[in-house]
């Protein structure tokens, strides 16, 4: 098959030079078996840039204490450097205060802060909480958990063939005892980007407060929440060129000051007695504990990085990508492209007739092509499509043209091999 | 790491004609076999009487893998007894394990094409799955999942 000169083919996003970037990253110098890595499954976790390794080798080498608690020169530093990585993280959605962003392990860690300290207070037994089909599992299990303990009841949005939410359906589903909407920014199965603004104003045009997963979007767009107006908006570092356990939860501070704490322990308190305990103000009230400190700071070097190679143009550039690897990949007889909304970001899951994801799988590895399979965390999704798994390739801005060609190319291999 | 000797004519051949696919009208022991993290799910029925397994089916939905495994487990135990068959249960999982070499000494014969499987330590369930179906069919048990903690077979492949 001949395909388009990759060379050329990035041109057309102007000022974008993929090999300057792939230079940033180590790991992507890798070779597997022989085979230079492509690395596909950035949905499930991205690479980290050298500037950001950089960053968290200094904060250890010259700065690290625990924070918030002595008055010396490295606690000092400690607590500063950490506060200034909420302020770059505060500036990267476009928070409105500091103090609106929590430190958590991830999206998973922020989410269930949310069912725990907002849902066991605001949300009683009868009350509704509408989800969607397309939630990652972490957006699902901690609200059963509450539906579970206190008898909500959890109603959820359908979607259609090409895996876009039904937003008649949803708008259907709002009554008096709707008390919360839990909505995925983008779907981690199929990439669908959920037109969630208008979600918002249908939902607090009924007083409905609104949390979005932004795991699967933050690391492709701008995110502006003020814009948005969401109450929460939640993501990963690991997923944004940063570091694992670390993530932030932002909500809107009148929101969080009548939320109820998560954990208990250090750094949440103000006073403590074994009479009573009054709690610190917030964000350090969602904080309990000492922090991933480096991880931390980590993340504030990860979205300085992203900021610096520009949201809009990475978007720009991921558009190409997943426009071009969907092009390739629907000239292979025996394909099905999972997904197929109109919006959506560089994830490209699929399947092959006769051929199991998880064979797929093994034999892309063997050339050097790393993706993702299974269920992907999201089994309401692949209910709706009725496969028990799917391969997901899922792209970052520095995947290249010549990449996506090996992906092609590595899946023609395979459909000889099981002929 | 040597996947491609994983992906051999004969797995490739079992995947394509599976043998002993289907239901049996005459059986009288059966389970479920589920890996729960990537969907893979296969039925067997047998027939097993004085001891003896006369007949045996696999049906289900599963990559190459596992459905090479269930074709060649049940041509192998078809026909042998109760006990014939849990040895090669034991063995086969020794293998995949890393705990019996092939070139030693055992009744797994071809089985041994999945000596690779190893290597991949996330591929080992599938490879194991009908075995461990095997082992709950024989002894009554309808459902096993390879995650559950009371799976009569639990394997751990920390050090596969
Ligand atoms: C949409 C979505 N939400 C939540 C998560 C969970 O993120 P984490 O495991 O970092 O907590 C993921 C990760 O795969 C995701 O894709």
């Amino acid at each position: 098959m001949k395909l388009v000169e990759p060379s050329l083919k990035s041109l057309s996003t102007s000022m974008f030079n993929v090999e300057h970037i792939r230079a940033d990253f180590p790991i992507l110098k890798l070779k597997i078996d022989g085979k230079p890595l492509a690395y596909l499954d950035n949905a499930a976790s991205s690479q980290m840039p050298q500037p950001v390794i950089d960053r968290m080798v200094r904060y250890q080498t010259t700065q690290h204490a625990n924070i918030n608690r002595a008055v010396h020169y490295l606690s000092e530093t400690a607590t500063l450097e950490y506060e200034k990585s909420r302020h770059k993280l505060k500036r990267f959605i476009n928070a409105n205060e500091d103090r609106e962003v929590i430190f958590t392990s991830g999206t998973t860690d922020a989410i269930n802060l949310v069912a725990h300290g907002y849902g066991r207070k605001f949300i009683g037994s009868g009350d509704e909480i509408i989800l969607t089909t397309l939630e990652h599992h972490s957006n699902i299990v901690p609200w059963q958990m509450l539906a579970e303990e206190n008898g909500a009841k959890i109603c959820v949005v359908p979607i259609d063939d090409t895996g876009e939410l039904l937003i008649d359906e949803y708008k259907q589903l709002f009554n008096k005892r709707t008390k919360f909407v839990g909505v995925t920014h983008v779907s981690n199965a199929l990439g669908t980007i959920n037109p969630i603004k208008q979600m918002i104003e249908f939902a607090h045009a009924r007083d409905v407060p609104v949390l979005v997963d932004g795991a699967q979007a933050a690391p492709h767009m701008k995110i502006d929440v003020q814009d948005l107006d969401c109450d929460f908006y939640t993501f990963s570092g690991h997923k944004l060129c940063g570091p694992t356990g670390i993530g932030i939860l932002y909500g809107k501070a009148a929101l969080l000051e009548r939320m109820q704490p998560f954990k208990g322990g250090g750094d949440m308190i103000a006073s403590v007695t074994f009479e009573k305990t009054t709690y610190n103000t917030i964000p350090h009230k969602f904080e309990a504990g000492t922090p991933p400190i480096a991880a931390a700071i980590g993340f504030g070097a990860a979205v300085d990085y992203l900021s610096a190679v520009n949201m809009s143009t990475i978007a720009t550039y991921e558009h190409d990508l997943i426009t071009y690897a969907t092009e390739q990949i629907r000239r292979i007889p025996g394909i099905r492209i999972i997904g197929a909304a109109a919006e959506k970001v560089a994830v490209l899951s699929f399947s092959v007739d006769r051929i199991h994801p998880h064979d797929i799988g093994t034999l892309l590895n063997q050339e050097g092509i790393a993706v993702r399979t299974g269920h992907h965390c999201a089994q309401p999704v692949m209910r709706h499509f009725k496969v028990p798994a799917t391969t997901r390739a899922s792209f970052a801005f520095y995947n290249s043209m010549i990449e996506v060609d090996a992906l092609i190319s590595g899946i023609q291999k395979i459909q000889k091999i099981f002929l | 790491m040597n996947t491609k000797s994983l992906y051999q004519e004969v797995i490739l051949d079992h995947n394509r004609n599976p043998r002993n696919y289907g239901s049996l009208d005459n059986a009288n022991c059966s389970a479920e076999g589920h890996n729960p993290l990537c969907g893979d799910h296969l039925n067997i029925k047998l027939n097993l009487s004085r001891g003896y397994i006369n007949d045996i089916a696999f049906q289900g939905e599963s990559c190459a893998i596992c459905k090479a495994s269930a074709s060649m487990m049940t041509a192998n135990v078809k026909g042998k007894t109760q006990a014939d068959a849990e040895t090669l249960i034991q063995e086969f999982r020794d293998m995949t394990i890393g705990k019996l070499e092939p070139n030693g000494n055992h009744h797994l014969g071809h089985l041994t094409v999945f000596f690779g499987v190893r290597n991949l330590p996330t591929r080992v369930k599938c490879a194991i799955l009908p075995w461990h179906t095997l082992h709950a069919a024989l002894n009554s048990v309808a459902t096993i999942s390879t995650e559950a903690e009371d799976d009569p077979m639990h394997v751990s492949i920390g050090n596969a």
